[in-house]
């Protein structure tokens, strides 16, 4: 579904992501595990158009992800859940919901999609009128979540979700993360918390200072010492 | 005591519909402050220009204050889109201060080119409105007070109409709000921008036509004071706050009026730079300015 063959990204000078390669199949949740700096973020905002390859070849179904603009990138079928959230703060809920549904034109259906989020994250419901910067952390991860499957993702990006959170809620975010999946989305998922990662994944990717150093079942990595050792504190 | 009141009443008129001009020039400070955080100085000139195609609707082509409005609002709009895309848009990663000088840039631009090409001959607007004087009492009320107060009223409701619901409102609030973000909704940012100099610009084409038919005279340089003092105007009610301009015009206007009003006139300008540095030194995020607190 979604391939990246040799992708060099650089911020000015720094070379951030040097020459990774991996691939998404449909149906999958594949994770992108690794310490802070070592290039997660960098190849979310790559493959969501915000960063440009200097080198490398990004294809998603078939279309070649290099020469398209970020807003273009939603209308291609992907989507993503920022680091931080970045949750429109000003706005209502569902004002915030409606431009997750930017793109869209079909009112029918967007209001239906609006009910399928409310469903997956009564909270939402709840607090719909509400202004989005008065949501708590947790929530606040659900409202981006919500946002970004306002765009109807084939492919769902995910950044830290479980960043700040308190253990229940991390526990609670990544159960979504399962129930959306197995409603037809496929998740490329970026986690520092490695073991909450591998254990909803089907494989992983391992990151280190912008290269990929393992990869495998997620399953597999879980249990070898070197990802015990490096990220699982064992 | 009774002409007292009749004098602070009739000060009271006239300085909504001053202060309604500076609040239509006010909203474009804003509305492009708040997108892309920038002061744009040629403002006041671009309303200049929004003078000038009304002065040209109502002359040579002989048209009536409505389609002159429409017209001067709607080429308004396309030159703050022109400018905005010539001039400021390659500066999009530079430092705020490049951008604001090539602002001012503009802004002479615009002043020194109107002088080029009008000549800086002052022109006359023709009669667009009956002289009619509505009198209650002591009290007179123009027929252009009420041209321009319900101008600009319609004005500011579809504004406010467009900025919550329409999509380009939207869009432009969350771009204004976080502009990565908003492109991951799939909002183009350059578009949004761009009308949102649109908009901006056609307001102070609106105040220039009501300029134009209000005072009656219309000069190349005619942009400076009014574009400083809805500047200023921007600044009290809290810049890139929409409402806040609106207020901020509205004070404004009636400062300048009342400091006319007990016969100071010749120190209505120095009144509002005065108005200014009170709200530099004490509440510089402005009237309706707060910080939005945010739970992370």
């Amino acid at each position: 579904m979604l391939s990246l063959n040799n992708v060099h990204v650089y911020y000015g000078a720094i070379h951030a992501l040097k020459g990774i390669s991996f691939e998404v199949n449909e149906g999958e949740i594949v994770t992108l595990i690794g310490s802070n700096g070592a290039g997660k973020s960098t190849c979310l905002k790559t493959i969501s158009g915000l960063l440009r390859p200097k080198e490398g070849t990004m294809q998603f179904k078939g279309i070649d992800l290099t020469k398209v603009s970020a807003p273009e990138v939603v209308t291609k079928g992907i989507s993503q859940v920022p680091e931080g959230r970045r949750i429109f703060a000003n706005m209502s809920v569902s004002e915030n919901l409606d431009l997750g549904a930017y793109q869209r034109r079909d009112k029918e259906g967007i209001k239906q999609d609006i009910e399928r989020v409310y469903t997956l994250f009564p909270r939402l419901k709840e607090r719909r009128r509400q202004l989005a910067g008065t949501l708590s952390g947790g929530e606040q991860q659900m409202l981006a979540m919500g946002r970004a499957l306002m765009s109807k993702p084939q492919l769902l990006l995910l950044d830290e979700p479980s960043m700040g959170l308190a253990p229940l809620l991390v526990k609670q975010i990544f159960e979504i993360i399962v129930e959306i999946n197995s409603l037809g989305t496929t998740i490329l998922l970026v986690e520092q918390n490695a073991r909450m990662a591998l254990s909803v994944a089907s494989r992983a990717y391992v990151l280190e200072t912008g290269k990929i150093v393992l990869s495998g079942d997620a399953k597999e990595l879980m249990e070898s010492d070197e990802i015990q050792k490096a990220y699982l504190g064992g | 005591m009774g002409s007292v009141s009749d004098l602070i009443i009739q000060q009271i008129i006239n300085g909504i519909s001053l202060g309604s001009i500076y609040a239509l020039i006010a909203l474009g400070y804003t509305m492009v402050y708040g997108i892309i955080q920038l002061i744009n100085f040629a403002h006041g000139d671009i309303m200049m220009v929004g003078a000038y195609i009304g002065w040209f609707c109502t002359t040579t082509l002989m048209l009536s204050f409505i389609p002159a409005l429409i017209i001067a609002m709607f080429f308004t709009a396309l030159l703050g889109m022109l400018i905005e895309r010539i001039a400021y848009k390659p500066l999009r990663h530079a430092t705020r201060l490049a951008v604001l000088i090539t602002a001012i840039g503009v802004s002479f631009f615009l002043e020194y080119g109107g002088i080029l090409i009008l000549t800086p001959q002052t022109r006359t607007f023709p009669e667009v409105f009956p002289q009619t004087v509505y009198e209650f009492g002591n009290i007179t009320f123009k027929y252009g007070d009420v041209v321009i107060i319900l101008t600009t009223v319609i004005l500011m409701a579809i504004l406010t109409l467009v900025v919550k619901y329409s999509r380009v409102g939207k869009a432009m609030r969350a771009v204004s709000f976080d502009k990565e973000a908003a492109s991951l909704m799939g909002i183009n940012v350059d578009n949004t921008i761009s009308a949102t100099f649109a908009i901006g610009s056609s307001l102070a084409a609106a105040a220039g036509v009501l300029i134009g038919v209000y005072f009656n005279t219309i000069n190349p340089l005619m942009g400076i004071m009014p574009g400083l003092k809805a500047f200023v105007a921007a600044v009290l009610g809290g810049i890139g706050i929409i409402p806040g301009a609106m207020v901020g015009g509205l004070v404004m206007g009636l400062v300048e009026s009342f400091v006319s009003g007990i016969g100071f006139s010749t120190w209505r300008d120095a009144a509002a730079f005065f108005i200014l540095i009170i709200v530099l030194i004490v509440k510089p995020t402005g009237l309706l300015g707060k910080n939005i607190r945010e739970k992370v």
